[in-house]
């Protein structure tokens, strides 16, 4: 059964923090607490420094439900500066992966 | 409920902090603003936003925001402020204003801001209508924050010019006119941590996904650098050696843009032969890069059919930052990539408009001949450097602190300092700053919080606005924006209409005809047939039509000069990589590459002592310079001031990840947190600047925390370009690390 998921480009996300603060104004997340983290990671690869950075979704992500009743985009995926984002059914996203070099797709079922 | 009302705006100053430029949606209820989000219909961001600009509410409604005019009640640094009236306040500031200038003359008061934001315009004004020359970024070393690179595109091309990411035209991306860069040079910036200059960062990500490939020249390793085609991941402050070397390649190897520069080059042998003197090898050793990588990107975007240069402040911190960005401006000049599509386009503000005057005729008629005249004798730094006084109105700021400091040769005794937090902030000396400013008679600081300057210096503090709270208009490049006040928080004021009351005071006369502030911002906007309201009211924005704001080629259309003949707007008419202009103010009018002051063959003994070079001032989304270290939602994804650390070096000073450590030198140790990182290569060190604990004691002598964290506070001075502007050492620094014994 196709759900609610968000495509992250692996490649793009440039670690901006703005998804962080979106979520936490749109839910008045205090300090500590938000739907997702941006992580960093830095390696080695053909003789290169890397930095990379991946959004990481928390229990506290509930795919902007209010939004989705105004059909407005979750705000994370909204404000992304790299548009790095894209929020729509698994299936559908399942899709658009194949085209894509690095990308992680993420689902849950809010609110369990 | 209460009801929701949502109106569109601006981003600009105050808030975010920022150079601004974007489109916001402030959501209002009961005349607060409960929520921000980015304006989708807005060109210039599309809908995008920044932290700073969503942690907005944290912001305007902190516990500790400045709400009221204070007066200072116990002495200096006490922190003892109570509430007074606004007219008390202006009457105080009236009257001391003018005692200083009946004693010393008006050239005793400077008027002093930071970085770029909508803080020019109110503050000439003032500046001007009490008749001081005296307007300066004071603390910024060298003033090297883009004016060197201002500068020097005015003396190559006559005009200024910005990376083409279809900014200037209303479709944006789907423009047909419009091709995606082939190359973007990052020069010296990281586009993926904000938005300098007049330009959002992430266009370059956006032109990326469109094909753009990178060559970063960045001592640091980045997102950007990861992705790159080339990194050149050169010594911090040999950026002219670089760009002078890969001038030579595209030259020596005929891969210039023969045509273009015949038609439209002027001095092309004498940088031909300027930039032999740097060949490959030499270079190479200059820039700690292999001779081979400057080659290869020197070749690949000589290649491109159409490439762009997107630079940063590291330009003009380089040793003679003006020269290096001449440098950097010939490299486009030679590649034929000026005004064209998806290359760097000329950027004169959209429809002619803008937002304060410029020009000696409009000075004359607002404050009379005697301004103009005290300009050009008493201006600090205009007798000194040509290009202090030939470009644009600023006095230079390391001899404004000299002199704030010995009296001579006339006294300062007041300052007027427009959300600048100069101790806390940009500040090189920051110690020898504050010592020199207690002298000071009167100092009025017009701020948002409480911060090291205010707490140390102010005798009057004046509450600023955010955006959502004021309104203005903003020409910077395009699209011509209006800021619209949509709420009103506790009794501040915005910048313009704080400086407007004052200046009224000092020049009745140069501003009779005007009412409001508004009243001016209806004039400033006449060229482009808007009145305020009406511009807000179609939008808020408007690209440039047709004509002299609006790129491509306006070289060969004849719209760039006065005469209305093709051509530049320089004596030659063409580009002028040997700058005419420059040549009859009595400097070099090739690009040159000067050794930054300290380093291990300028002063190599000093280098045995600190052998670290010091990088600072990297940004970041999450802080715009001094500010925002007591907005929670920001901080707690910094919470410390860090310092990257490569593990080689970590191991060499056998300093572990997450220990406390000094960064040192003569100048004093300032505390950091390692961060070991092959972000930086062994042998640098970098850190940001700007860091002070606004939850710590902000009485003297602690001022927040500031003597433990500031690091310009070990940034020597004065700058070292020969032309007055550029050269602040804020990337070249050497350091060591030591321990911090418990
Ligand atoms: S979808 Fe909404 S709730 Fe989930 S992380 Fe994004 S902003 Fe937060
Ligand atoms: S907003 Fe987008 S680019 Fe920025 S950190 Fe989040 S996912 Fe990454």
């Amino acid at each position: 059964m196709a759900r609610y998921a968000i495509l992250i480009d692996h490649d793009y996300c440039t670690g901006c923090h703005t998804c962080e603060v979106a979520c936490q104004q749109e839910h008045s997340y205090p300090v500590g607490t938000n739907g997702v983290t941006v992580r960093e990671y830095e390696y080695e690869a053909n003789g290169r420094v890397k930095i990379d950075y991946l959004p990481f979704f928390t229990e506290h992500c509930d795919f902007c439900t209010a939004r989705l009743a105004r059909q407005e985009q979750p705000a994370c995926v909204k404000h992304c500066q790299a548009r790095c984002m894209e929020f729509g059914l698994s299936n559908d996203l399942g899709e658009t992966m194949k085209e894509r070099p690095r990308a992680a797709l993420f689902t849950h079922v809010p609110h369990r | 409920m209460s009801q929701t009302q949502v109106f569109h705006t601006t981003a600009w100053s105050a808030g975010p902090g920022c150079h601004g430029g974007c489109g916001q949606k402030v959501y209002v209820e009961d005349g607060k603003m409960v929520r921000i989000e980015g304006d989708e219909a807005h060109p210039w961001s599309q809908g995008r936003s920044c932290p700073k600009v969503l942690a907005l509410t944290q912001y305007m409604y902190h516990p500790d925001r400045i709400t009221r005019p204070l007066k200072r009640v116990g002495a200096r640094g006490e922190g003892r402020f109570e509430p007074i009236s606004w007219d008390e306040a202006l009457d105080t500031c009236e009257a001391r204003m003018k005692d200083l200038r009946t004693k010393y003359g008006a050239e005793s008061v400077v008027f002093a801001q930071g970085t770029g934001r909508d803080i020019g315009g109110p503050i000439t004004l003032l500046c001007y209508s009490f008749g001081s020359p005296n307007w300066v970024q004071l603390g910024l070393s060298g003033h090297s924050c883009y004016t060197p690179r201002l500068g020097a595109m005015k003396g190559i091309f006559g005009d200024f010019a910005v990376a083409d990411c279809s900014q200037f035209l209303e479709k944006r991306y789907a423009d047909p006119q419009w091709v995606p860069p082939e190359i973007i040079i990052t020069w010296g910036q990281d586009s993926t941590t904000g938005c300098p200059d007049g330009f959002f960062g992430h266009w370059v990500v956006d032109c990326m996904r469109l094909g753009t490939k990178i060559i970063a020249v960045d001592p640091r390793s980045t997102w950007l650098t990861s992705r790159a085609l080339h990194h050149l991941q050169l010594r911090p402050g040999t950026d002219g050696a670089l760009a002078l070397a890969m001038i030579n390649v595209i030259i020596s190897e005929g891969l210039y843009d023969r045509e273009f520069v015949e038609k439209w080059v002027h001095g092309f042998d004498q940088l031909a032969a300027r930039a032999r003197e740097y060949p490959l090898d030499k270079a190479a050793a200059i820039t700690d890069l292999p001779a081979a990588d400057i080659a290869a990107a020197a070749r690949a975007f000589a290649r491109a059919k159409q490439a762009a240069i997107q630079w940063g402040v590291p330009v003009d911190m380089c040793a003679d930052g003006t020269s290096v960005a001449q440098a950097i401006s010939c490299l486009t000049a030679i590649t034929g990539n000026i005004d064209k599509p998806g290359g760097e386009v000329i950027a004169r503000p959209s429809h002619g408009v803008t937002a304060y005057p410029f020009s000696t005729e409009e000075l004359i008629k607002l404050y009379g001949e005697d301004l103009i005249k005290r300009m050009n004798e008493k201006r600090v730094g205009a007798d000194k450097y040509p290009r202090v006084k030939n470009f644009r109105g600023w006095a230079q700021p390391d001899m404004v602190i000299d002199q704030i400091h010995s009296g001579k040769p006339y006294p300062i005794k007041g300052a007027w300092i427009q959300t600048a937090n100069i101790i806390g902030g940009q500040a090189a000396r920051a110690g020898f700053h504050l010592e020199a400013m207690q002298k000071l008679e009167f100092v009025v600081a017009v701020d948002l919080f409480h911060n090291p300057t205010t707490m140390a210096l102010a005798d009057i503090v004046l509450p600023a606005a955010t955006f959502p709270e004021k309104n203005s208009i903003r020409s910077w490049w395009a699209p011509l924006l209006t800021i619209k006040k949509h709420v009103q928080v506790g009794e501040c004021r915005s910048d313009w209409e704080i400086n407007f009351a004052m200046a009224k005071r000092f020049n009745p006369e140069g501003l009779a005809r005007w009412n409001s502030v508004e009243d001016m911002f209806d004039e400033r906007l006449a060229p482009s047939g808007f009145t305020f309201r009406q511009l807000y009211e179609q939008g808020g924005w408007k690209m440039p039509e047709d004509g002299p704001s609006k790129p491509y080629r306006r070289h060969e259309r004849g719209l760039l000069r006065m005469d209305g003949k093709p051509g530049f707007n320089t004596p030659t008419g063409k580009v002028e990589v040997y700058s005419e202009t420059f040549k009859s103010w009595g400097l070099d009018p090739l690009p040159q590459y000067t050794e930054p002051p300290q380093s291990a063959t300028a002063t190599p003994d000093l280098y045995r002592k600190y052998p670290l070079i010091m990088i600072t001032g990297a940004r970041s989304q999450l802080f715009f310079h001094a500010e925002h270290r007591m907005i929670p939602w920001l901080r707690e994804k910094m919470p410390d001031p860090y310092v990257e650390v490569h593990p080689d070096t970590a191991a060499r000073y056998g300093v572990y990840d997450g220990e406390w450590v000094y960064l040192e030198n003569d100048m004093g140790r300032v505390k950091r947190k390692v961060k070991v990182s092959r972000r930086v290569k062994a042998g640098h060190v970098h850190t940001m600047h700007g860091w002070w604990m606004p939850e710590r004691e902000g009485k003297a002598p602690d001022l927040f925390g500031v003597w433990d964290y500031q690091i310009n506070k070990i940034i020597p001075g004065p700058q070292s370009s020969t032309s007055g502007f550029g050269g602040g050492q804020y990337k070249t620094t050497l350091c060591t690390l030591t321990k911090i014994e418990h």
